[in-house]
C-alpha cells in the first residue's frame, strides 16, 4: 500500500509526460488526477492504520542503491507516523490542485506537459518523506527541486520564469551543498547513513568532537548545522530566502503546491525527522531558532510593502515557515509538524484563491490595480477570507475560561508554536516568542491589507474590474475541500498532534527530550493572550490604513520613505547577492579564460614552446646562408673560444 | 576460460578495418559499405564484449579473463591481456561507444567514409588493448597508439582549425608520454619482469625512485585526463574534432589518465603517491573551482562541454587520491558516468550542429518549441552532468565528496562547491539553448530527432538511469578490485622506506 501511494504519482507523471500528445489533454488529465486520487486514499487509509489506529511502524525495502565498502544503503519506503502526516498533506494538496489544474491551465498549450510535472513533484515528495535514509531523502530533495525548476520555468518562453528557475535551483543547491556534506559527515561519525543505525547511537556519539573546517566542536552540533544549511535553502529561510518570491513567476497552481504547502516544508520535516540527532545539538538548536525567529519577522515586514498578490502570499509562506523552525528549535517538533499541516491547508488556500483572483483579472498579479471585486467574485472572497483567518490565526481562547478554544486553524498551531516558544524557558526562546508576536501582528495586517486592496475600496481600473467573473467550477469546488482544512484542521488536529493523545498519534517518530509541548500547555495566561491579540490587531490596523483613511498608508510611506524603500526593495538582498556572488563569478570565469588559460598556460606552453621553436628553426636557417666566409668566420670564433677555454682553465 | 574472448574483442575491430580497407568500387557504395561493415563489426564488438560482463566473475580482485603468448622471448616481452573489476567496465564503455560513434556519423561525415571508419573500429582495438593489457610494455604501445587515430580524426575531420587543435593535442599527449616511456623502461630493467599483476603485488621499490618514476607517469596521465593547468589542449581539441571523435576523446579517452593512476601509480609506487598527495589535491580542486568558472563564460557548446569534463575529471583525481573505498569508488564510477555523459551531451551537440552547422550559444534558442523530444534527452543528460541523484552523475560525484570528506573536510567542501558551479553553467547553457522564445527564423524550421538519433540516445538514457537508480550492480563489479587495492597500498606504505627530501636530491 505504501508502495501504490507513492508511486502511482510516477506512473501518472510517465504516462502523461511521455504519450501525452497520443492521450490527449483529456488522457492526460485523466491519468494523472486518477492516479493522484487512489494515492491520496491509499494515504488516507495510512492515516486511519498507523498515526490514529496506532500500528507499528515499518519499513518497505525496494533493492540495494549504494554498496561501497560501509557505505551501504537501499531504497526504502518507511512507514510511521511522521512520514504518514506528510504523505497524507502531500497527496490531499496535491490532488486538489490537480483538479484544480484542469480548470486554471485550460488554455494553455501544454497541458499534459503540466500534469505530468505535477505527478512528478508529487512522486518525489513521497520519496523525500518516505525514505529510511538520508541519501534517498536527498535524492527526494533534489527531485522536487527539479520539479520545482521545471514548474517554475514551466512558461519558458518567458525571460522572467526562466530566470527564476534558474535561481531557484542554484540557490537550493547552494543549501545542498550544506545537506550533502553533512551526509558525508555523518556517514564520517557513524558509519552508516540509514536512521536505523544512526538513531540508537546519537546519544552515545554526541560527546564525540571532530575538527572540521579547523573548527574544533562537538561533532553532532557540526553536523546537525550542515544539514540545516540545506534545510534554509530549501525552506526559505533568511540568507537563502530570495528564490522564493521570485519562484511565482510559475503557474499559480505550482506555487500552492510547492512553494507553500509541500516543498518548502520539507526542511522543517527533515529537522523533525532527524530530531533524535538535533536534540543532542544544543547549539545547531540555538542557531535553528535564531534564523526561524528572524526570519518570520523579517519576512512578515517584506510582506506588508509587496504589491503583487502572490508575493505578498510569498512572503508569507517564508515567515509562516520562520514559525516552523524556531518551533523544532525549541524541541517542539510535533507543535512545528502541527503548524506545517495546518499552513498547508491555509496556504494552498490562499494560493489557489488568489489564482481565481487572477484568473478573473486575466493574469493580471497587482493589487494596485484591482479593488472592489468582492461583488464580481463572492466566492473567491469568502474563501480568501478564510484563508486568510486562518493565517492570522483568529479564534478565541475560550480554554482560559474553561470551555473549549473555537478558532480557524491557524489559531491553534500558530498559538501553539509560539507558547512552546516561551515555555522553552531560554534566551533565544523568549527571543522567537516576541518575534512571532510581532510577526503575529504583522501577519493580521497584510492579509487584512491583501483583502482590502484585491476586493474592497473603489475598482483601480473599471474595464478590468466589469470584466472580472467567477472562476469555473472546476476551479472553485476542489476549494472545498482546503476550506474545510483551514476551517477545522486545527479544531480536529489539536488533540492528536500536540494534546494528550499526542503520545500514541506520533508513536515514538519524535523525540523530544524537553518535552516543550507540555510545557506549553501551561504557560501565564497573559503569554497565551498576546497572540490571541496579535492577529486582530493586524486586521484592524489594516482596516484603519486601507479602509478608513485610505490616504493613510501612502502618507505613512512618504514620510517613512528609506524604510519603506528598504522593505519595498525586499532589505536589498538580491542586489547585495547579484554584487558579491553572480556577476563576480561570471567576470572571474571569463578573466580566468582569458588570462589564466590563454595568456598564460597557452602563451607560456604549447603556444610558447612551438612559436620559440620557429624562432630557434629560422636563425638556424639564418646560419647556413651557403656563403663560405660565413662559415670560415664562425669556425674561427670556434677556434678562439676553443683556445680561450684551455688557456683561462 | 576455453576461447580468448578478451583478445577476440580487442582485435575483432581490426579485422573489420581490414575488411573495410578492402572495399573498392564507387565513392559512394565504398561508403556504404564501410558504413554498415563498420557498424556491424562494431555492434558485433560490443555484443561479444557482454560476455565479459556476465562471464565475469563478480567478488574477487583477480585478473580475468587472461589471454597469455609468448611475444618477443629474446626481449622477454610477452602478450598478456585480463580484466580486474576497474578495466572490465572500461572495455564496456569503449565496446559500447564505438557503434554509437558510428552511427552518430551516417550522414555528417561525408568524405573519406572508408579512411574515417577505418581510423575508428583501429582506435577501438587499441582503446580496449590499453584497458585490458597486462603488460607494462604492451599497455605502452596501445596507451601510445591510440594518438594516431585520433590525431588523424580531429586532423582530417575536423573543423576549421583541426590542424592547430591536432598538433596541440599530439604534442601536449606526445611530451607526456615521452617521460613515461623512461619510467616504464626503468621499472623493466630495475624489477626484472613487464607483469603488471606482479608489479602491483610487489611494490617494493625504493621510495625516493618511487618518487621520480611518480612524477614521470604523472606527465603522462595528468595530461590525458586532462588536469589543471596542462588541460588547454582538450577544449581545442574538442571545439575541432567532428562529434564522434569528440564523444571517444571525451568517453574514453580522457579515461586513460584515470585507469593509469589507479593501475600504475597508485599500486606500484605508493611512496610517491603519498608524497604527492597535496598536490594532487591542490591540481584537483583548481579544476573543480577554475574550469568550472571558465565553462560559465563561454560562447561555444563544446568549449563548454570541455571545460565541464575537465572539472568532472577534477573529481576524480581527488577520488583516487583520497585513497579510501568510497572515494576511489567513486572516481571509477564517475569515470564510466562521464563516460556515458559527456559522449552523450557532445552527441546533443552534434544532434543541432548538424542542422544549422555553428556551435554557437547565442545563434541557438527556444528549441523546446519545435524539439520537443531534443529538449527532453538533452535535460536528461544535463541533469546527469548536474548530478542529480538518480541518474549516474549524482553517485560518482557523491560517493568522492564522502570519500574526501574522511580525508579532509575542507577538500569535501571545495569539491562540493563544484555541485553549484556545474549546476550553473549546465543549466545557463540548456536555458540558452532549449528555452526562450522562438523568433529566429532559421530555427523554427529545424526538425526534431529522427529515428537514427533516437536510437543512439535511447540505450544511453537507459544506461545513466540503471547507473543512477541501481549502482551497485556496477559497485560491486568495481568494489573489490577498489578493496585489494586500498588495502595493498596502505600495507606497502608501511613496508617500504618512505622517500627522504636528502635521498631525493641527492639522486
Amino acid at each position: 500500500m505504501d508502495a501504490a501511494v507513492v508511486f502511482l504519482p510516477l506512473i501518472g507523471a510517465i504516462v502523461a509526460g511521455l504519450f501525452g500528445r497520443s492521450l490527449g489533454n483529456r488522457g492526460a488529465q485523466a491519468v494523472t488526477c486518477t492516479s493522484m486520487v487512489l494515492s491520496c486514499l491509499f494515504a488516507l487509509i495510512l492515516f486511519t492504520r498507523v498515526p490514529l489506529g496506532g500500528e507499528e511502524p515499518w519499513v518497505t525495502p525496494l533493492f540495494t542503491w549504494f554498496e561501497s565498502g560501509r557505505f551501504q544503503l537501499s531504497w526504502a519506503l518507511k512507514v510511521d507516523s511522521l512520514s504518514v502526516v506528510m504523505m497524507m498533506v502531500v497527496t490531499v494538496v496535491s490532488t486538489v490542485v490537480h483538479f484544480y489544474s484542469i480548470g486554471y491551465m485550460s488554455r494553455d498549450k501544454s497541458v499534459s506537459r503540466f500534469m505530468s510535472y505535477l505527478s512528478l513533484f508529487t512522486f518525489f515528495m513521497l520519496m523525500l518523506v518516505t525514505s529510511d535514509n538520508l541519501v534517498q531523502m536527498f535524492f527526494g530533495w533534489e527531485g522536487v527541486g527539479l520539479a520545482s525548476y521545471l514548474l517554475i520555468g514551466f512558461w519558458y518562453e518567458k525571460p522572467s520564469a526562466n530566470n527564476a528557475a534558474m535561481k531557484a535551483f542554484l540557490v537550493n543547491r547552494v543549501g545542498d551543498v550544506g545537506f550533502a556534506l553533512g551526509i558525508a559527515g555523518v556517514f564520517f561519525l557513524f558509519g552508516a547513513v540509514d536512521f536505523a543505525n544512526i538513531f540508537p547511537h546519537a546519544e552515545a556519539e554526541a560527546a564525540k568532537t571532530i575538527t572540521i573546517f579547523g573548527v574544533t566542536a562537538p561533532a553532532l552540533e557540526i553536523l546537525c548545522i550542515l544539514l540545516f544549511v540545506g534545510a534554509v535553502g530549501k525552506s526559505a529561510q533568511l540568507g537563502l530566502h530570495t528564490w522564493l518570491p521570485d519562484a511565482m513567476e510559475g503557474p499559480t497552481p505550482v506555487s500552492a503546491l510547492i512553494h507553500a504547502a509541500t516543498m518548502v516544508t520539507a526542511g522543517v520535516f527533515m529537522v523533525c525527522r532527524l530530531s533524535p540527532l538535533f536534540e543532542e545539538a544544543y547549539v545547531a538548536r540555538e542557531i535553528v531558532t535564531y534564523v526561524g525567529a528572524i526570519t518570520c519577522f523579517f519576512a512578515a515586514t517584506v510582506g506588508i510593502s509587496q504589491n503583487d498578490i502572490k508575493r505578498v502570499i510569498a512572503y508569507s509562506t517564508c515567515s509562516q515557515l520562520g514559525y516552523m523552525f524556531f518551533a523544532v528549535g525549541v524541541s517542539a517538533y510535533s507543535a512545528a509538524m502541527f503548524h506545517l499541516t495546518t499552513h498547508a491547508f491555509f496556504k494552498a488556500l490562499l494560493f489557489l484563491g488568489a489564482g481565481c483572483v487572477i484568473h478573473s483579472m486575466h493574469h493580471d498579479q497587482d493589487m494596485r490595480r484591482m479593488g472592489g471585486l468582492y461583488k464580481k467574485i463572492p466566492v473567491t472572497y469568502a474563501y480568501m477570507w478564510i484563508g486568510s483567518l486562518a493565517l492570522a490565526g483568529i479564534g478565541l481562547p475560550l480554554g482560559l475560561i474553561g470551555l473549549w478554544d473555537i478558532g480557524f486553524a491557524g489559531f491553534y498551531s500558530k498559538d501553539m508554536v509560539i507558547e512552546a516558544a516561551y515555555a522553552a524557558h531560554t534566551g533565544q526562546g523568549l527571543f522567537a516568542y516576541w518575534m512571532g508576536v510581532v510577526a503575529a501582528v504583522l501577519t493580521g495586517l497584510y492579509s487584512g491589507r491583501l483583502i482590502f486592496m484585491t476586493f474592497h475600496g473603489k475598482p483601480a481600473i473599471p474595464e478590468a474590474y466589469e470584466q472580472a467573473h467567477e472562476s469555473p467550477r472546476a476551479m472553485i469546488l476542489p476549494l472545498i475541500v482546503l476550506a474545510f482544512g483551514a476551517c477545522f484542521a486545527g479544531m480536529l488536529g489539536y488533540y492528536f498532534f500536540v494534546g494528550d493523545g499526542r503520545a500514541d498519534f506520533w508513536g515514538g517518530a519524535l523525540v523530544s527530550k524537553k518535552e516543550t509541548v507540555e510545557h506549553a500547555h501551561h504557560v501565564a495566561a497573559w503569554v497565551k493572550m498576546m497572540p490571541f491579540f496579535a492577529g486582530p490587531l493586524g486586521f484592524a490596523i489594516a482596516w484603519v490604513a486601507y479602509r478608513a483613511q485610505p490616504d493613510l498608508a501612502g502618507a505613512i510611506a512618504a514620510r517613512f520613505r528609506p524604510i519603506y524603500l528598504f522593505l519595498l526593495n525586499k532589505w536589498y538582498f538580491d542586489e547585495l547577492y547579484d554584487r558579491i556572488f553572480v556577476r563576480p563569478a561570471v567576470a572571474l570565469g571569463r578573466s580566468l579564460w582569458i588570462f589564466g588559460d590563454q595568456r598564460t598556460i597557452d602563451a607560456f606552453g604549447p603556444d610558447g614552446i612551438a612559436a620559440s621553436t620557429l624562432v630557434l628553426a629560422r636563425r638556424a636557417t639564418a646560419l647556413q646562408s651557403g656563403y663560405i666566409y660565413h662559415y670560415a668566420f664562425s669556425m674561427l670564433i670556434g677556434v678562439v673560444a676553443f683556445v680561450t677555454w684551455y688557456w683561462v682553465f | 576460460m576455453t576461447w580468448p574472448v578478451l583478445s577476440i574483442v580487442t582485435f575483432l575491430p581490426l579485422v573489420g578495418a581490414f575488411l573495410i580497407l578492402s572495399i573498392r568500387g564507387e565513392e559512394a557504395t565504398v561508403a556504404r559499405n564501410a558504413r554498415n561493415v563498420a557498424l556491424w563489426t562494431s555492434t558485433f564488438t560490443f555484443l561479444l564484449s557482454l560476455f565479459i560482463w556476465f562471464g565475469f566473475e563478480r567478488g574477487t580482485a583477480d585478473f580475468q579473463f587472461v589471454d597469455e603468448a609468448v611475444w618477443l622471448p629474446e626481449l622477454g616481452l610477452v602478450y598478456k591481456l585480463g580484466v580486474d573489476g576497474i578495466s572490465m567496465p572500461l572495455v564496456l564503455l569503449s565496446t559500447l561507444l564505438t557503434p554509437i560513434c558510428v552511427l552518430a556519423s551516417w550522414e555528417s561525415v561525408k568524405h573519406r567514409v572508408k579512411e574515417y571508419m577505418i581510423a575508428f573500429l583501429v582506435l577501438e582495438t587499441l582503446m580496449v588493448g590499453t584497458f585490458s593489457a597486462l603488460d607494462i610494455i604492451l599497455f605502452y604501445i596501445f596507451f601510445e597508439a591510440v594518438l594516431i587515430p585520433m590525431f588523424l580524426i580531429i586532423g582530417v575531420w575536423g573543423g576549421p582549425r583541426r590542424v592547430y587543435s591536432a598538433f596541440k593535442f599530439f604534442l601536449y599527449t606526445l611530451a607526456g608520454s615521452l617521460l613515461m616511456l623512461v619510467a616504464v623502461l626503468t621499472i623493466f630493467f630495475y624489477m626484472g619482469t613487464s607483469d603488471i599483476p606482479t608489479l602491483m603485488e610487489q611494490a617494493d621499490m625504493p621510495g625516493s625512485m618511487q618518487v621520480w618514476l611518480w612524477l614521470a607517469f604523472f606527465a603522462a596521465f595528468a595530461v590525458k585526463m586532462p588536469m589543471w593547468p596542462v588541460h588547454t589542449w582538450l577544449p581545442d581539441a574538442h571545439v575541432e574534432a567532428p562529434t564522434a571523435g569528440s564523444v571517444i576523446l571525451a568517453g574514453v579517452l580522457l579515461k586513460m589518465g584515470g585507469y593509469g593512476f589507479l593501475r600504475f601509480s597508485v599500486p606500484m609506487m605508493p611512496q610517491g603517491t603519498e608524497f604527492f598527495i597535496p598536490l594532487v589535491f591542490f591540481l584537483s580542486v583548481v579544476a573543480v573551482i577554475y574550469t568550472s568558472l571558465v565553462a560559465l563564460a563561454q560562447q561555444d557548446m563544446k568549449k563548454l562541454i570541455a571545460y565541464s569534463s575537465v572539472a568532472h575529471m577534477g573529481f576524480v583525481t581527488l577520488g583516487i587520491f583520497v585513497l579510501n573505498q568510497q572515494g576511489i569508488e567513486g572516481a571509477v564510477f564517475q569515470m564510466l558516468s562521464h563516460g556515458v555523459v559527456s559522449a552523450a551531451l557532445f552527441l546533443c551537440v552534434g544532434v543541432i550542429y548538424d542542422r544549422l552547422h555553428t556551435r554557437e550559444i547565442e545563434r541557438y534558442e527556444g528549441l523546446a518549441n519545435n524539439m520537443p523530444a531534443y529538449a527532453l534527452v538533452f535535460m536528461v543528460f544535463m541533469l546527469a552532468s548536474v548530478g542529480l541523484p538518480g541518474t549516474s552523475g549524482f553517485v560518482g560525484e557523491f560517493l568522492v565528496i564522502v570519500g574526501a570528506f574522511q580525508a579532509s573536510s575542507w577538500i569535501a567542501l571545495l569539491a562540493a562547491t563544484g555541485m553549484v558551479l556545474g549546476a550553473a553553467y549546465m543549466l545557463f547553457l540548456y536555458r540558452r539553448i532549449i528555452f526562450g522564445a522562438l523568433t529566429k527564423p532559421d530555427l523554427k524550421r529545424l526538425l526534431d530527432m529522427n529515428w537514427r538519433e533516437r536510437a543512439i540516445f535511447a540505450p544511453l538514457i537507459a544506461l545513466v538511469l540503471w547507473m543512477g537508480i541501481y549502482p551497485a550492480s556496477f559497485l560491486a563489479i568495481i568494489g573489490s578490485s577498489v578493496e585489494v587495492l586500498v588495502e595493498r597500498y596502505h600495507t606497502a606504505l608501511l613496508q617500504t622506506e618512505a622517500p627522504s627530501l636528502l635521498a631525493l636530491l641527492g639522486g
